[in-house]
């Protein structure tokens, strides 16, 4: 029944960026896209080592592999953008700029945790950098991003609304719906699909009557547009012309991001040897996204052993003062539990009530 | 004051909100062009544009979802379902997404959102058309829920419900729409969260909501014909509920029936009867009674749908039951 395994993917011909001179601002984007995705890959490190340690419990999905996507398409959004993600959604939220502290405090549960420990590993939002969650259902958030994009049309407003998920929800109705809508009525988004090649233990192959999930924009007649998700700058330039399109012209865009985890699934799912050998596993950590920009800048000349050990040890510095703080962040008062299950307001009274945007 | 149906009360709330605050929007299946499947967003497209009214396909799951999106940052939608049946695709949005994301966001994103539409039997519409939804609603935390079954009480509610800086489910009914009733003709809401005597009694108090406030109000003047005074409770918001009116009105009758429209198991009449043995154990002469659809997929054939429902005959019936009359 399973189709022929697609070979590795390789750097999408579409997403070739055209040549531009390079500039020392080039160089220093290099230089922050490493230092983000260096800063989750040892955040996400450390949360395995307190999962391990009974510190965070629940479900935790790690992003170790997939840096370069979280990294390269939040680094081309304006702040008043919006992001809205799924489950595995640390490294975006570090990537969007939500405190290492505050994310680590809610991954142990804690009251400083950005969503007070009511949320945890899967439910990180931050109002105050449009960073929209964090949802657990998977396909169930791409909808709310289709809303996201209306609220900005009806406004009047030039944002964009960004929104991650797996490939394997490409095959949930809600992922359809949302996106002939967006088609229909011309709105502000992009769907980025993680596509790390399977859902939990399922491969691509063995759930999708299509392989190549770019594709299924044609569905749609929506811009699309197959990207290599280990090439942080490849990612980055993608999304630039994706939110070229929303924002001049309303117009969505599907991306493939096609990329890897490292990890299992989730904390209970080994990294290989039921759905895919340590083989496979090996052969796609040869295309490690921060190897991978490394490279690229030792290639310029912009390397040195000296500067990126600081870097990363300013790095494991960052992640320790976030452990350090949410170890002794106080628990939840129990009082907590009943709060934030409603508002007591009303457009009459309430906060809200101020005309104009969140 | 005026005599306005129940489909024109609602689209009173509805434009007077509309033109109250440019946040509030209506989106659902035939709102716009086809004016409404019940004819209750009339004319809001013309007055507001395609902006504010906007026609969806049959997309439920993802229209819910597009609402709750667009409520996280800061418009106020109405989406309309054409019948509750059909929000079953989408109560994924409801529960997962609406109800949940004020606390699961640690209080940062509440969602002003108004889910409404006909809820309920209407007339031989068989199985999938005609199922009361309430008690899944209401078992929900982070939703509230409202049953109005009057136009006065539509109106005002579906203000209050639009106003409401949560999420509120509201549930209509497709035999309601055509019913009238008096109407005020100046500005009124009326506050969630609480019910009204709509009738002083004081052998029995018959609660009720929605579509069967009716029901329980023509059994009231049956038994009235016998001398039986009957005190209805009309629930109006059935979470939260107002279980204090319930039990003041107990314990000057000592009895009481609870009458619903959807199915007996884990329906809101359960729940009613569990407030009332907490806060009335002492005061009650006989055990309360329910009546409730029966217990079976609505049947098409004229005569075994109306076997089903729950009717005056049968309200009497129970009355007289807790009264120890039978």
């Amino acid at each position: 029944m399973a189709r022929t395994r697609p070979p590795l993917p390789a750097p999408a011909e579409a997403s070739t960026p055209a040549k531009k001179p390079e500039s020392s601002d080039d160089a220093a984007l290099r230089l922050s896209l490493l230092r983000e995705m260096l800063l989750m890959r040892r955040f996400e490190e450390r949360t395995a080592e307190a999962y391990a340690l009974g510190k965070i419990g629940g479900f935790c999905h790690l992003y170790i592999g997939q840096e370069a996507v979280g990294a390269g398409a939040i680094s081309a959004l304006r702040p008043d953008d919006y992001v809205i993600t799924s489950y595995r959604d640390h490294g975006q939220a570090l990537a969007r700029g939500l405190s290492p502290r505050s994310i680590m405090a809610e991954l142990f549960g804690r009251v400083d945790g950005v969503s007070k420990g009511k949320g945890g590993s899967m439910h990180l939002f931050d109002r105050n950098l449009n960073f929209l969650g964090g949802h657990g259902i998977v396909a169930g958030h791409i909808p709310l991003a289709t809303g996201v994009a209306f609220a900005i049309k009806y406004r009047g407003g030039d944002q964009v609304c960004l929104c991650f998920f797996g490939e394997a929800a490409v095959n949930n109705g809600a992922f359809h719906e949302a996106l002939n809508m967006a088609a229909l009525w011309q709105l502000p988004v992009i769907y980025l699909v993680e596509n790390n090649r399977y859902g939990m233990g399922t491969a691509l192959e063995r759930a999708s009557s299509v392989n190549d999930i770019a594709e299924r924009a044609c569905s749609y007649d929506m811009p699309n547009e197959v990207v290599d998700g280990q090439d942080v700058i490849a990612v980055r330039e993608a999304t630039q012309r994706a939110i070229a399109r929303a924002r001049g012209e309303n117009t969505p865009t599907l991306l493939e991001v096609r990329t890897y985890r490292f990890m299992g699934h989730s904390m209970s799912d080994a990294a290989s040897g039921t759905y895919r050998s340590k083989e496979e596993v090996d052969e796609y950590m040869k295309r490690d996204p921060i190897t991978l920009l490394r490279a690229q800048m030792e290639q310029r000349g912009e390397w040195s052993d000296e500067k990126m050990a600081a870097i990363d040890a300013e790095v494991r510095a960052t992640v320790e003062d976030a452990w350090n703080f949410a170890d002794e962040s106080p628990e939840p008062s129990l009082d907590a539990l009943t709060e934030d299950v409603y508002v007591d307001t009303t457009s009459d009274t309430g906060t809200s009530a101020s005309t104009g945007e969140r | 004051m005026a005599i306005v149906t129940y489909r024109d009360a609602l689209n009173q709330a509805l434009r007077e909100e509309m033109q109250r605050d440019d946040r509030v929007f209506l989106m659902g299946e035939e709102v716009g062009i086809y004016q409404g499947a019940y004819k209750v967003s009339k004319g809001l497209l013309q007055e507001f544009g395609e902006m504010r009214v906007v026609d969806t396909p049959i997309t439920e799951l993802g229209f819910a979802g597009v609402g709750v999106g667009a409520a996280m940052v800061g418009l106020r939608p109405v989406i309309e379902f054409m019948t509750w049946n059909f929000a079953l695709l989408a109560l994924d949005q409801v529960v997962n997404s609406a109800a949940k994301m004020l606390s699961m966001s640690g209080g940062q994103f509440n969602i002003p959102i108004v889910f409404r539409g006909p809820n309920g039997a209407a007339l031989q519409l068989s199985a999938q058309h005609s199922q009361a939804w309430e008690s899944w609603l209401a078992h929900i935390p982070g939703l509230k829920v409202v049953a109005p079954g009057t136009p006065y009480d539509a109106k005002g509610l579906l203000k209050s419900a639009i106003r409401d800086d949560n999420p509120v489910m509201f549930l209509e009914g497709e035999m309601l729409y055509n019913v009238k009733g008096e109407v005020p003709e100046s500005e009124y809401t009326i506050p969630l969260g609480k019910a009204q005597v709509k009738r002083e009694g004081d052998h029995v108090t018959i609660v009720s909501y929605g579509k069967m406030i009716n029901v329980a109000q023509q059994a009231a003047d049956l038994l009235a014909k016998d001398g039986i005074r009957a005190e209805v409770i009309d629930l109006l918001t059935l979470r939260p509920l107002d279980s204090e009116t319930v039990a003041e009105s107990v314990r000057k009758t000592n009895r009481a029936v609870v009458v619903e429209e959807g199915w007996e198991v884990c329906g809101i009449g359960a729940q009613v009867v569990d407030y009332v043995q907490r806060d009335c154990f002492d005061d009650l002469d006989a055990p309360v009674l329910r009546v409730h659809q029966v217990d079976v997929p609505m049947p098409y054939a004229k005569n075994l749908e109306r076997a089903a429902k729950p009717d005056a005959q049968k309200t009497v019936a129970a009355v007289r039951q807790v009264l120890y009359l039978e």
